[in-house]
């Protein structure tokens, strides 16, 4: 074996559908190895289906990033302190308090119930891609206008200002935008919803912010800074992950045209294939952390409280004593057991809305525009090796 | 086969609604665990098996009998 002693992370994906090679070798090898973060930072990375799972429902392990030894994927990027902690940097009790008030609002019966809106917003999303010409971005007419309008809807945010949100949002989501107009985007964003907050509770309607405001007040809970925070955290976690998933889901179809025929042939085959598509990106693989608060083990190896964990889901998600050929897209292998969208108290909040999303999506662009191709090589399409939610800039698509 | 859902630790994320609705639903109000039956049909052993072991905040557990 050449590889150095201590590995170094993180490692990038060096192909668009494919883990970075360290992650077999070390699954095979080193399952629980001790890595060496940018800065002075170590870390134990898991790389087993089985140990993810089991790190990320152990309670000696902790999501608050303003733990120091959290570990930290990019050097020097802390929360400060002053920021209002988001549910997903809380622990326990604390956490299934924050939790707790908006599950209902993701509930498998909820999202069902906003299905025919999605699909209307998914049917306007591909008339202004079939409407602006040859080759277009698909990133810039469907992946990225959809999640953002899907979270207008759950918000409550008025028809009028959905341009404003959404060409903020993708400016606040595109990292090839100049960090300063990211954050000052950012800033536009907790603006609006400050106010948009502000006038729920003047007069709180019918949608997640009114529920969420009469419940509080029925509690003695009120919390406006809080409000806005939960806000913007589901913009956050909704709309790139979402837009992401879009993109190279499309993306992984049109590439795999046995896999696009399987999905197009038969719509009922399209929820395993997005449970896949899910299992095949694992786009946010590093992104589930956690620092030791109390001595424990995992896979067999002592974690000493104040050491950071990386459970990479990606690794899991390619674990063979799981999957059989893992690196094979197969949409019709029952992929539900990934770990996609984590697991344990953390599990993504708004999965089944991304499932209803993507699954709409697939069907209706397979179906309306079925000659739908790639404009150009895959080697053309240029693709966020380096961030923390893997994905791709652009999609240029004729049909 | 008995089954036993505890909604304290539920986090709502409907892996066992998805894998199972005859036996599985969310409470609307709440969007925990509803379960439909607690002594599930023999045909449903097998999916509830399966969303035991999907659970992702193990809020669901079997009584063998």
């Amino acid at each position: 074996m050449t590889a150095p002693d201590v590995p170094a992370f993180p490692m990038n994906r060096t192909c668009p559908f494919d883990a970075p090679p360290e992650y077999a070798e070390l699954r095979g090898t080193r399952p629980v190895v001790s890595a060496q973060l940018p800065g002075d930072q170590r870390t134990w990375l898991l790389t087993r289906h089985e140990d993810v799972r089991a790190a990320l429902a152990d309670p000696a392990l902790s999501s608050n990033r303003r733990n120091p030894g959290f570990p930290l994927r990019a050097f020097g990027v802390r929360p400060p302190a002053d920021f209002p902690q988001p549910m997903i940097g809380l622990d326990g009790a604390a956490h299934s308090a924050a939790r707790r008030p908006v599950i209902s609002e993701f509930s498998v019966p909820r999202v069902h119930a906003l299905r025919p809106r999605i699909q209307q917003i998914v049917d306007e999303a591909i008339d202004t891609l079939l409407a602006a010409g040859q080759p277009a971005d698909l990133v810039r007419y469907l992946s990225l206008p959809v999640p953002s309008l899907v979270i207008c809807e759950l918000l409550g945010v008025p028809y009028a200002d959905h341009e404003f949100f959404q060409s903020r949002s993708a400016r606040l989501v595109n990292r090839a935008v100049d960090p300063d107009e990211r954050m000052a985007a950012a800033t536009e964003v907790r603006e609006y919803l400050d106010g948009l907050v502000t006038e729920k509770e003047r007069e709180p309607g019918d949608d997640l912010l009114g529920r969420q405001i009469l419940r509080a007040r029925a509690d003695g809970t009120e919390d406006h800074g809080g409000l806005v925070s939960l806000a913007f955290l589901l913009l956050i976690a909704g709309h790139e992950t979402t837009a992401n998933m879009i993109s190279l889901g499309t993306l992984a179809l049109l590439t795999h045209p046995d896999q696009l025929g399987l999905v197009r042939d038969d719509p009922a085959t399209t929820p395993l294939a997005v449970e896949e598509l899910l299992r095949y990106f694992s786009i946010v693989d590093s992104g589930t952390a956690r620092v030791a608060v109390a001595d424990t083990e995992i896979g067999g190896q002592p974690i000493a409280a104040g050491e950071g964990v990386i459970a990479l889901g990606l690794a899991a998600n390619r674990d063979p004593q799981v999957f059989e050929r893992p690196d094979d897209l197969d949409v019709t292998r029952g992929a539900r057991h990934h770990v996609a969208f984590g697991f344990g108290p953390h599990q993504c909040l708004g999965q089944n809305l991304a499932r209803a999303e993507l699954t709409i999506v697939f069907d209706t662009l397979l179906r309306r525009v079925p000659t739908l191709a790639l404009a150009g090589g895959v080697e053309d399409i240029p693709t966020k090796q380096d961030a923390t939610i893997y994905g791709c800039y652009e999609l240029p698509v004729t049909w | 086969m008995r089954i036993s859902a505890d909604t304290d630790v539920c986090i709502g994320a409907g892996q066992c609604v998805l894998t199972e609705p005859a036996v599985f639903d969310q409470d609307d109000a709440e969007g925990t665990v509803v379960l439909h039956t607690t002594e599930p049909a023999a045909e449903y052993e097998d999916a509830v098996r399966d969303a035991v072991q999907l659970c992702p905040a193990q809020a669901l557990s079997i009584v063998e009998e």
